[in-house]
């Protein structure tokens, strides 16, 4: 059996409250295995983004462990962490300082081995990639519209092709058609790169546009992860509210018109 | 001795911890262990410099040699059989180019990898065109885009005649052949763009003043509006910041002064001693720390305190779209913002100005009774004689005009930020070098103007 992408168990994390401790997870299990495009649901304060950024490493759990690609997550933050793991962060996170060419080079330029021109040019590959005009090349982030910067933080995540990619709300704040955008272009991606994709959402389209599955954080842990029929099927009173108010119910009314294909990607090893 | 056995004993003790942790978790220990290793190779140091030198420093463990050794425990690149590599093979059909290994960024990125790979391209470039040999990629055992990147470049950006590569393998190189493009070389800056530069700073320069003078029209309208109807001027703001700007400072101002104080009437009691004009360190001291030093010193730490403080607030307020909100809401951002900064520093600074006058005066007086023997009494007896009460006004009434300078130069750079943090950080720069430059700028001017005053 091959190894799962990311591997959580027995996560606990506790934050300070005035009343004493506030328990965000409690015995949290959760697996990604390769290939999968993960939506993660749950209601707010629930943890999401917290789980995510301790799958980034960038907050420490109170308990239990997290392994990424098979490694404990303190040993991802280091010189080329950028081939292994992607982010999307809910505000793009560009470096203000760099033209949008210069932000997706960075994690190339910084191994300091490649010459500048190979540099340049698998980044306009990127910014291309991603759906951008070579004229975005030379814009600054605050000269750049919001979808524009989601697509260079995108670009910029996957420049040294990681096998994994993690997105914080990756269409909030987008106009319909940039959103649908974005997802056509992660699904592509997912098919053509073989990605593992972990998202943070409460974007009903987006969750059934992409995910190929759902897991529902919720009683400070996972209840449940599956395919959106075995989602919906679980009775619990979140995802009754959830994907069965009035938005809901419109979106897996949409869902059941136009069914996702199966997921046909062979997955390469990584 | 003693001291001796301590420092080395502590060195061990801390040196085995480190030794344990380094290999718990190696990117945060690290720093930790570098941080520590600094710490302990000063007390060696220390060690070296206090004792004789027949004890046995280099065979101990804290030894400089072996102290780095661990810590800087990188695997050392070595080639092995994932490196991206190309191998010459003999087949029937005749000469492949056979690529093995992971052919993706940062296993290309090894330097002694890549420099080997660079080498071994150059040399069958040389022989013949790249395209016309025939290579095999099916021994890959990942390809990602920088990797077709580094071949499709010494392909010359075309496929060879005979590749022998999967499917993904050939998607990749498909989206680089569709998306490439060759960038466009950068024209280097001639002398019409160095002349339009200095240009550019001239306007620019314009534009600063103009600036702050409309801040200070709006300053003063908004002052009169306050002067009208006074019970809605922002005032719990105002005692925020005379919180923040005055109260805070008085440690740092009063060290200062009283350091500047020492120094001072150290240096002219030496001198004064060599005539025998003892007495005239009273004039000497009260009359430059009163009239001079003391407001523009207080002046230049308030500048460096709170002036970047005042333009750093007010420009994340421009990064975050606070200041656009204010304008949408409809509260004026001169009353609210630069008036309540702006009366504050004016009311704050001639207090701090005097506040550090007296600790510096405080502090000559000390030094002139310790090195002189000009006694506590004598001194505070002659004070008034020797400066002008008049002098002490003018000093105020210098350092409110200080305050105001320096809240109305922080307010002008910090609105002007740009929504990026390198504009921020300039801002914030520019704003405090400014500031100081105006304060002492200002301050030669009141001396001229004010020659026939106190003196």
């Amino acid at each position: 059996m091959r190894e799962p992408m990311v591997d959580i168990r027995q996560l606990w994390t506790i934050f300070p409250s005035p009343e004493g401790q506030r328990v965000i997870h409690k015995n949290l299990d959760l697996t990604i295995e390769a290939g999968e495009i993960l939506s993660l649901v749950g209601g707010s304060g629930t943890g999401k983004t917290v789980l995510l950024r301790q799958i980034l490493g960038l907050e420490k759990a109170a308990r239990g462990e997290i392994r990424v690609l098979g490694s404990p997550v303190a040993a991802l933050a280091q010189k080329g962490a950028a081939a292994h793991i992607g982010m999307l962060f809910q505000q793009g996170a560009l470096f203000s300082a760099f033209t949008a060419l210069e932000n997706i080079a960075f994690p190339l330029r910084e191994l300091k081995v490649f010459p500048p021109s190979l540099i340049q040019e698998a980044a306009m590959i990127k910014l291309r990639m991603v759906g951008l005009d070579a004229d975005a090349a030379d814009k600054m982030p605050s000269q750049l519209s919001g979808g524009m910067v989601k697509r260079v933080a995108l670009a910029r995540a996957l420049i040294m092709d990681p096998p994994l990619l993690l997105l914080d709300e990756p269409t909030a704040g987008l106009d319909p058609e940039s959103a649908d955008g974005l997802c056509a272009l992660l699904r592509a991606m997912h098919r053509d790169m073989g990605l593992t994709v972990v998202l943070v959402t409460h974007d009903l389209d987006t969750i059934f546009a992409l995910s190929t599955r759902i897991a529902v954080l919720a009683d400070r842990q996972v209840i449940v992860k599956g395919s959106a029929q075995e989602v919906l099927a679980f009775e619990h009173p979140f995802i009754h509210d959830f994907f069965l108010g009035e938005r809901g119910r419109r979106a897996v009314a949409a869902l059941r018109q136009h069914p996702r294909p199966p997921n046909t990607l062979r997955h390469r090893q990584t | 001795m003693l001291w001796e056995a301590l420092c080395v004993g502590y060195c061990d003790k801390k040196w085995r911890l480190l030794n344990v942790s380094c290999r718990k978790t190696p990117a945060r220990i690290d720093a930790e262990c570098c941080g520590l290793l600094l710490l302990a190779g000063l007390k060696v140091f220390r060690g070296f410099r206090l004792r004789s030198s027949d004890q046995t420093f280099e065979n101990h463990p804290m030894s400089a040699s072996k102290a780095i050794s661990p810590t800087s425990a990188e695997p050392v690149a070595t080639v092995d059989a994932m490196s991206p590599r190309i191998e010459r093979c003999e087949t029937p059909a005749g000469v492949t180019q056979q690529l093995r290994g992971r052919w993706a960024a940062a296993d290309l990125a090894v330097p002694d990898v890549w420099a080997a790979l660079v080498q071994q391209m150059q040399l069958l470039q040389s022989g013949r065109e790249a395209s016309q040999f025939r290579w095999d990629l099916r021994q890959v055992v990942r390809l990602d885009h920088v990797g077709a990147q580094v071949l499709w470049t010494h392909w010359g950006r075309r496929w060879p005649a005979d590749v022998q590569a999967d499917d993904s393998q050939r998607r990749i190189f498909d989206s680089i052949a569709r998306y490439g493009v060759l960038l466009p070389v950068r024209t280097e800056s001639d002398w019409r763009a160095r002349f339009e530069q200095v240009g550019g700073w001239l306007l620019r320069g314009a534009e600063h003043a103009i600036g702050l003078t409309r801040l200070l029209g709006q300053l003063l309208l908004d002052l009169l509006r306050l002067i009208r109807r006074p019970q809605d001027g922002p005032w719990r703001d105002v005692s925020g910041h005379l919180f923040h700007i005055g109260a805070t400072a008085l440690p740092i101002t009063a060290l200062v002064g009283f350091l500047i104080g020492v120094v001072l009437a150290y240096l002219i009691s030496r001198q004064l001693l060599q005539f025998g004009a003892d007495a005239f360190v009273v004039n000497i001291l009260g009359l430059s720390l009163i009239r001079e030093l003391g407001p523009l010193l207080a002046a230049i730490l308030i500048a460096g305190r709170s002036g970047s403080s005042i333009t750093a607030q007010i420009g994340v307020m421009r990064v975050t779209e606070e200041l656009d909100a204010m304008r949408v809401l409809g509260i004026a951002r001169g009353f609210r913002l630069v008036l309540p900064r702006a009366l504050a520093l004016a009311l704050v600074m001639p207090l701090i100005s005097i506040w550090t006058t007296a600790w510096s005066l405080l502090g000559g007086m000390l030094t002139a009774d310790l090195s002189m023997n000009v006694s506590l009494v004598f001194f505070a007896n002659a004070l008034p004689d020797a400066v002008e009460a008049s002098n002490l006004g003018l000093a105020t009434a210098k350092s409110a005009v200080f305050g105001l300078l320096i809240a109305l130069i922080a307010c002008h750079y910090g609105l002007r930020v740009k929504p990026s943090t390198e504009s921020l950080g300039q801002g914030t720069t520019a704003s405090v070098v400014t500031s100081i430059t105006v304060v002492i700028l200002v301050d030669a001017l009141f001396a001229v103007l004010f020659r026939n005053v106190g003196i």
